[in-house]
């Protein structure tokens, strides 16, 4: 079965033709994402430029912990996606199996402390439109600092959503023996999106809950 | 070449002709012709919204709509022209069919994400349909905050999730088109092997692809905006509505080069073919449109002269924008020089393609006139500026549009069309959008703002010329519908190779068969390789 799946698809001459199709279509991919993203790095520097104090007040009232130990969560997953394309290129089914079980439930364990610290922030009145109430200077723009913030993390969140869903599908592909040593794509360019993913929220991070913090 | 065998061969019309082969169908040149369907459809609406304009201006205080109603038609026209027309126009219909032909491939590198791409094409525009027929949009297409955001009561948020889901259907096209030609190529092709059309098609996707995402998640931020209250654009939270403008620009600029580009491919393939040369300095026309797609980018803020943007930022995008014109150059002198000493003959496309160079020409030159910071606070928002990029995106992009319909359709339909009637109507709209848009020019020098259904009596005897250039080009646009219709019943049969042109696509047979070619091709020559005796068919 895995001989027939590794036959390359017809529009392609060879399966090193389509192996070299598939990685640059990935990486044209990620490309458009860190577009995407970067509208929001771009607006949410210029805004904080614009409003420091308001910016740095607001980002003091996140929640370092919990985003903190989320950070640790989703590295570690890139390890363990890692790991599974490791495994994937030398044929060892069960360990990609494991591995991407692994990091399915590393993504769902950060989406789970993800809600968790909105649970809070809403407690503490930090989600506008819902409940918002902050009773120092600049209020109005920390309610914006607090809006980014939620746009921002949701988008992000989605993007591990739709990773989780990914590599769901590809670790029962797995279990199905539809890999081999000589074709393992699917996995490569998954994988190549989660780190993406992971890379993201390496940038989200610091801006949000690091800069002028103490 | 084997034009003796063609008739009765199998083709990719002819094998699974029901709806579920065609809607399911993987096949890019049948993925071509249903986009070319549906945009043809759209043309129709936003051609429709255009004429409701132009009769509307026939007298100066605006007798036949609503001062609201004119908002909302000339939001429509703009939204469905540019985002489902002219954007997916050349790349997403001839470009789909020709690429993987051009280059010697069976199919495009994804031909599942091809076909997604077309279904998202189709709900976004279903989406933008759905805004017209629930009130209609009144911000322009351009869709400024605050506003969009805050105080327009018409249907933004279904408009712009529209252009969104469409915005999905442009990167994959542009994705898939990267992917093909750097890695798909026939033994033999080379990069400076390949027609300038896969150079125009690769330089569009590269925008399509970098510029189409800050697009969409600017429309998204200006949407939940929208619904939260976001407060990015809304001055009142401290956000900034000149932000909107910058980020727009910065998709919707490089989208002119994703009108134009594809334009200029298409002219170079007709003009070295009706002139029997080779393109003049290939390198430099291949250069000049990757040129044109970089510096693209780095010319948004000449739309925000006027905005209240820095003088220095000001200055540094006027130089900017004037840089552009140096690839632009280049090519109007390439192809004029490719004329030069050739073996003119006048058929259709090739009456298409010269009238592309004139009007990009008259085009690209007013755009100087709006790039030098001075004369831009005079011309801002008139009808200098509306004369100026409907040159470049209607009368250049659409002229060879046209020309390329005509030039491929005997192989992509295997009929001739009526090369009288096509003629006619390449005149025709030639002349039709210079009567139509030229008087503009002088409209908007006069200080006629754009947007007004309403403007002072002097103005008339001018919109009353333009209006009826607007009549001659409805029928310029109708006619080849007619016609062309008409040919794939009662058209001649095409051979192989009707116009003696080089490139691949014309080595096989015409409609190709569903793997476009028996055996791969095999590449031994140079792009346009005419040799100056031989005559075009006819």
């Amino acid at each position: 079965m895995a001989d027939a799946l590794a036959a390359h698809a017809p529009q392609f001459d060879d399966a090193e033709q389509q192996r070299t199709a598939s990685n640059l279509g990935i990486w044209i991919f990620l490309a458009t994402e860190i577009l995407f993203f970067g509208v929001l790095f771009a607006a949410y520097a210029i805004t904080r430029v614009r409003f420091p104090d308001a910016f740095a007040a607001a980002s003091r009232l996140t929640n370092l912990p919990l985003a903190g130990t989320n950070t640790a969560v989703l590295l570690t997953s890139s390890l363990t996606m890692a790991l599974g394309v490791h495994a994937a290129q030398h044929g060892a089914r069960r360990a990609v199996v494991g591995w991407l079980s692994l990091t399915v439930a590393l993504g769902c364990a950060f989406l789970a402390i993800k809600a968790v610290e909105y649970r809070l922030d809403y407690l503490e009145h930090l989600v506008p439109t819902l409940d918002f109430r902050y009773a120092g200077p600049q209020a109005d723009q920390v309610e914006l600092f607090f809006y980014m913030y939620f746009f921002i993390t949701a988008v992000h969140g989605l993007h591990v959503l739709i990773g989780i869903g990914c590599i769901a599908t590809i670790a029962v592909m797995a279990a199905r023996n539809a890999f081999s040593p000589d074709y393992f794509t699917p996995i490569d360019v998954t994988g190549l999106y989660w780190h993406l993913v992971d890379v993201i929220w390496l940038f989200v991070f610091p801006i949000l809950y690091l800069i002028s913090r103490s | 070449m084997n034009s003796a065998s063609i008739a009765s061969e199998e083709n990719y019309l002819s094998s699974g002709w029901n709806w579920w082969a065609w809607l399911t169908t993987l096949d890019h040149k049948r993925i071509g012709i249903l986009y070319t369907i549906t945009i043809t459809l759209l043309f129709g609406i936003g051609g429709a919204a255009a004429a409701m304009i132009r009769l509307d201006l026939l007298t100066p205080n605006s007798q036949l709509v609503s001062v609201e109603t004119y908002n909302k038609l000339f939001t429509m026209h703009g939204v469905i022209m540019v985002w489902f027309f002219l954007i997916p126009s050349i790349p997403a219909t001839l470009g789909n069919f020709l690429v993987p032909m051009m280059v010697g491939a069976r199919d495009l590198a994804f031909p599942r994400l091809n076909l997604a791409s077309w279904y998202l094409f189709v709900g976004g525009a279903l989406f933008t349909i759905y805004a017209l027929l629930a009130g209609g949009v009144d911000t322009g297409w351009t869709f400024y905050a605050p506003y969009s955001t805050t105080f327009s009561t018409s249907q933004v948020f279904a408009a712009a999730t529209g252009v969104f889901i469409a915005g999905f259907s442009s990167i994959l096209t542009g994705l898939n088109f990267v992917v093909t030609i750097h890695s798909m190529r026939a033994p033999g092709m080379t990069w400076f092997r390949l027609p300038l059309f896969i150079w125009a098609m690769y330089a569009t996707s590269l925008i399509l692809v970098l510029a189409t995402p800050v697009l969409a998640m600017t429309l998204m931020l200006m949407g939940m905006e929208r619904i939260f209250g976001i407060g990015v654009f809304d001055p009142a939270l401290g956000g900034d509505p000149l932000l909107f403008q910058h980020l727009f620009w910065f998709y919707s600029h490089p989208a002119v080069y994703i009108m134009v580009v594809p334009a200029m491919g298409v002219a170079s393939e007709i003009i070295s073919c009706f002139c029997r040369n080779p393109i003049f300095g290939y390198r430099f026309m291949a250069y000049a449109m990757l040129a044109i797609a970089a510096f693209g980018f780095l010319v948004w803020g000449h739309h925000m002269f006027v905005s209240g943007q820095s003088a220095f930022a000001g200055t540094v995008f006027s130089l900017l924008t004037f840089l552009v014109s140096v690839p632009s150059a280049i090519k109007v002198f390439n192809w004029t020089a490719t004329l030069y000493k050739g073996h003119v003959t006048f058929h259709a496309p090739m009456l298409y393609a010269l009238g592309f160079v004139g009007l990009f020409t008259i085009g690209g030159l007013t755009g100087l006139f709006l790039a030098s910071l001075g004369l831009d606070v005079h011309m801002h928002d008139s009808y200098f500026v509306v004369a100026h990029f409907h040159y470049i995106m209607v009368g250049a992009a659409v002229m060879a549009f046209f020309g390329g319909m005509h030039f491929w359709w005997p192989k992509v339909t295997g009929r001739m069309y009526p090369e009288g009637w096509a003629r006619f109507s390449a005149i025709l709209t030639f002349t039709g959008f210079n009567l139509t848009f030229f008087p503009q020019f002088i409209l908007g020098y006069l200080g006629m703002p754009r947007r007004y259904p309403v403007y002072p009596p002097e103005f008339q005897a001018w919109n009353v010329l333009s209006s009826a250039g607007a009549s001659l080009l409805v029928f310029g646009y109708i006619l080849p519908l007619i016609y062309l219709l008409w040919s794939l019943r009662y058209g001649e049969r095409a051979p192989a190779n009707p116009w003696g042109a080089k490139g691949l696509e014309w080595e096989t047979a015409s409609p190709p068969p569903s793997e476009n070619f028996h055996a791969t091709p095999l590449v031994s020559e140079e792009a346009y390789a005419y040799a100056r005796s031989e005559s075009p068919h006819g």
